[in-house]
């Protein structure tokens, strides 16, 4: 019997459960003897020039080895944003700030001490002059270029993707109903429960060891040789277990490149471990982006035009954040066929944490607006928001359908995901007593949301096309190691990509060993991002597995002097015997022991894959008080073929948490001044086990050609699907009372004030 | 300042700071580094460890206050190479994904069960609202307390 498709325990766990993971900041690497700790000394201010760092003081505190500010790294190269080529490469940013700061947390300083308590109090005693300027916390503030961020760029502006003046005023024609908002999709902490941290040494070779939290070693590394200004070749970066990342934690950070430049210049090993103050002020956030959406149509429910506009916070310095507009613009329509559609957006800086990927990043964007606008126009015309999807879904195909916005979508079945999502949350008898509730009159309604998306997984990188590699190798004691190019971080690829080369190779998955994240060791790969591990990393170590079946056929014919044709390998066995003399036969693991038996192959898929499903969220909403409670979430999640049920399960129910989190309560605020007001646990409300139901998931398996796995990403479904499931949920249970729309996170304040104007509108109404 | 205290059934005597904290005390003076620090206001219970059998978050205790006391870590839960019916419930109901919080979570769900042996699903995500996890939404956590305390059917 096959493996694929059974729901093996992980092989991660027992060490997890028992001696705990070795993150970074448990890593007792004998390299690391003596190891400095480095402190950053982080703005305090939002928006300034910086005048005299006195360090002097903190220089003199106990313990304290030595401090630098941003002067002392003034000959590395001032970093442009990733992409340069398209975003405004003015907008640059230095490892420690010189001239300006550009955001409360922006690093100006560090503080180097023997031990970490001494740090915590050196770091207090640096000194900085700061002449404060207004902050620019407000999209409207910065697109109106009233206080500029980067006086060299001479605009707030990051990049465009189309223009107002792009937009076709013919879009709504014949439309007899059209239905505009503007609503906000906030900015949320990514928030992983291990922060960043780095541990960093330099060899007498003059090369730089350091580990990292992250999810891609060589990305990493090639950011840290660009910020150091060193060749790539001269940084090996080692990933340690990482606590979580979310799309936080790609590439690496100036906190890594200081560290390790602190290291070279002490001539020690220097360790940093941020707070979770520092990481919830400094580590990038996600989403930050306001749409205004227009959406036109019959009023028999024909969606006939469909007008995004997005205006993307880029945060203070531009990363992955500003470019997500792109992708936000590509899911545009979704799974919808919409005949007039048209997308556009901007980017702008302004004086807050930098916005990076969070789990779904841009997509997540895309749907949330378009099941708003549904929501909307479905309210308009008085139709049930299931019907009015069911209407405009594209029909089933096979061959991959071309979207206007340049989307190649691979495989879908979008009906059937709404259909049995319904099914499963017993729409009818939800609507029947959603009716019966409100008939009675009393003060907690309940409110049901349906959102369909399709989204974008495993796409190519800057570089091309869409690829991943892997190496396989079998030992003589019947062991084997897989090489990966992809870097999990809770995902349990140690115990998927066993599986996989299990099911070719005959050897069993606690037989493996699966290494990652150490650039010596596998120079080249695409780390954990986007969705694309299995269908690209998995796909990788199925083609090495097989490639080394064929290498091995080989020799096993010259040890069994026989023809390799007729040679069957035989995965009960893990053996090679002959056509129709059984006992005539070699195991794998034998063919190891003169050679080493390996194979590295890189898999190419022919593009990305679009998984699509459907959530039902279904909300309770205390019309007195505005509190609403999450009280069921059922999803129909299709990506493709399922390797490991327990593990996709994991991600679904990961991804509806953080979705669901995002429309209850998740927000990063900052006042008027820029000063972040979420900078804490105690602040910033992390969704905790009580404010959640268990998930109802049912399954859906629309294959993909895209790979032999037939698989697609899993990993963001949640976050992309949940969220307007939920925000619709809580404001159809008061949409009776007049209320069509409640921004992000739905808070007690925000419901219950939605219920006071609507209140206050239909006593207008009444008496006009 | 001296303590003496009992960590996973060893007896230590240590000299410490007076301001060091238990999780730095078991950390860095014991070596045991299952508990996790994941927040500065006691908010995510990735410390948790049990205190004379009742879970703490040992980021708020110090090493001092648990002179004379008994701690019980991740690492001394169950016998070395062998789980904790917690621990192997978590595995069962793939119950963790990254692993961070996973020691205090584990610890605090222990600590749970020895005060309700047979809780309701409310009353475990109630009981565990102080530890956070980002990877799994809860969902098999909660299925695994409620698979130690023998009430849910094991799935795998």
């Amino acid at each position: 019997m096959s493996i694929l498709g059974t729901r093996v325990l992980r092989t991660e766990d027992p060490r997890f459960l028992t001696t705990g993971g070795v993150y970074t900041e448990d890593l007792t690497d004998e390299a690391l003897d003596g190891a400095c700790h480095v402190f950053f000394v982080r703005s305090p201010i939002a928006h300034a020039r910086i005048g005299r760092v006195d360090l002097s003081a903190a220089l003199a505190a106990p313990g304290v080895i030595a401090a630098f500010s941003g002067a002392d790294l003034a000959d590395l190269p001032a970093i442009e944003p990733m992409m340069a080529g398209m975003l405004n490469a003015k907008m640059t940013r230095r490892l420690l700030a010189i001239d300006k700061v550009r955001f409360v947390g922006d690093p100006v300083a560090v503080v180097v001490t023997e031990d970490p308590y001494q740090g915590e109090d050196a770091v207090e005693l640096v000194d900085v002059d700061y002449d404060p300027l207004p902050a620019v916390v407000d999209f409207d503030d910065a697109l109106s270029n009233e206080t500029i961020l980067f006086e060299d760029a001479g605009t707030n502006v990051v990049v465009e993707f189309g223009n107002a003046g792009s937009l076709k005023p013919e879009l709504f024609d014949g439309c007899e109903v059209v239905v505009s908002h503007t609503f906000g999709n906030q900015r949320v902490a990514p928030a992983p429960m291990e922060s960043r941290a780095a541990a960093a040494v330099w060899g007498e070779d003059g090369r730089l060891t350091t580990w990292i939290p992250n999810q891609g070693a060589q990305s990493a590394r090639d950011d840290l040789a660009k910020m150091l200004d060193v060749e790539a070749s001269q940084v090996r970066v080692i990933t340690p277990d990482v606590g979580g990342a979310f799309g936080a934690k790609f590439g690496a950070d100036p906190e890594h490149a200081v560290v390790a430049w602190v290291a070279r210049q002490l001539g020690r090993p220097a360790r940093w471990t941020e707070t979770r103050f520092e990481n919830l002020i400094s580590m990038t956030h996600g989403r930050g982006q306001r749409h205004t959406i227009m959406i036109g149509g019959s009023r028999d429910g024909d969606v006939l035009g469909y007008r995004l506009e997005i205006i993307q916070d880029g945060g203070a310095y531009p990363r992955i954040g500003a470019v997500l507009p792109f992708l936000t613009i590509m899911m545009a329509t979704g799974p919808y066929s919409i005949p007039n559609a048209e997308a556009i957006g901007t980017s702008v800086v302004t004086t807050t944490t930098p916005i990076g990927a969070y789990r779904g990043a841009g997509r997540p964007e895309a749907t949330a607006a378009l099941e708003r606008a549904l929501d909307l126009f479905a309210a308009e015309i008085g139709m049930d928001p299931a019907d009015v999807r069911r209407r405009n879904l594209l029909p089933p195909f096979t061959e991959p359908h071309q979207t206007a916005f340049g989307a190649l979508y691979d495989s879908g079945d979008y009906a059937a995901a709404l259909d049995k999502a319904l099914e499963a949350a017993g729409y009818a008898d939800l609507r029947a007593e959603q009716a019966s509730r409100r008939a009675s009159g009393g003060t907690v309604q309940m409110g049901i949301g349906v959102s369909c998306y399709v989204e974008i997984t495993g796409g190519g990188d800057e570089s091309g096309a869409p690829q991943e590699n892997a190496t396989v190798e079998v030992h003589p004691d019947g062991t084997a190691t897989i090489l990966t190019g992809t870097s999990p971080h809770g995902q349990g690829h140690s115990t998927a990509w066993a599986m996989i080369a299990s099911e070719e190779l005959g050897i069993p998955v606690e037989n493996f060993t699966v290494r990652w994240g150490d650039t010596d060791l596998i120079p080249v790969g695409g780390g954990t991002g986007g969705s694309r591990s299995l269908q690209q990393g998995g796909a990788a170590v199925q083609q090495a597995s097989k490639e080394l079946i064929e290498l091995a056929r080989e020799r096993a014919a010259a040890a069994l002097e026989a023809s390799a044709a007729d040679l069957q390998f035989d995965p009960g066995r893990s053996a090679f015997a002959v056509a129709g003399d059984p006992d005539a036969s070699v195991r794998l693991a034998d063919l190891a022991k003169d050679e080493r038996l390996f194979v590295h192959s890189i898999f190419t898929a022919p593009g990305a894959t679009f998984p699509f499903g459907t959530h039902v969220a279904v909300a309770e909403v205390d019309t007195e008080t505005g509190k609403a409670v999450l009280r069921r979430v059922i999803t129909v999640d299709d990506a493709g073929l399922v390797l490991n049920p327990l593990l996709a399960e994991g991600q679904r129910h990961g991804g509806i948490a953080q979705g669901a989190a995002q429309a209850l309560l998740e927000e990063v605020v900052y006042d008027a001044d820029g000063n972040p007001l979420t900078a804490s646990f105690a602040d910033y409300p992390i969704v905790s086990a009580t404010e959640l139901p268990s998930f109802e998931l049912a399954s859906m398996e629309t294959p993909t050609s895209y790979n032999p796995l037939g698989v697609k990403g899993i990993g963001e479904a949640g976050t992309i699907g949940a969220t307007p499931a939920v925000q619709s949920a809580i404001i159809d249970a008061v949409a009776h009372l007049g209320v069509r729309h409640v921004e992000m996170p739905t808070t007690p304040m925000r419901v219950w004030r939605a219920l006071v104007e609507a209140s206050a509108q239909g006593t207008d109404s009444e008496s006009a | 300042m001296q303590v003496e205290l009992t960590v996973n059934g060893e007896q230590r005597s240590d000299d410490v700071e007076p301001r060091l904290l238990l999780v730095h005390y078991l950390r860095e003076v014991c070596g045991l580094r299952a508990a996790n620090i994941g927040c500065d206001t006691t908010s995510c219970g990735a410390c948790t460890v049990l205190l004379n059998g009742e879970s703490v978050k040992s980021c708020t205790v110090l090493a001092a206050q648990a002179t004379g006391q008994d701690v019980v870590t991740a690492e001394g839960l169950a016998a070395a190479g062998e789980l904790h019916p917690v621990q192997a419930a978590f595995r069962a109901e793939h119950g963790l994904q990254c692993g961070f919080c996973t020691p205090g979570m584990v610890m605090a769900a222990v600590s749970l069960l020895r005060e309700n042996p047979s809780p309701t699903e409310e009353q475990v995500r109630e009981g565990l609202e102080g530890n956070l996890c980002r990877c799994t939404g809860y969902h098999n956590i909660i299925r695994a307390v409620l698979a130690a305390s023998g009430q849910a059917e094991v799935t795998a």
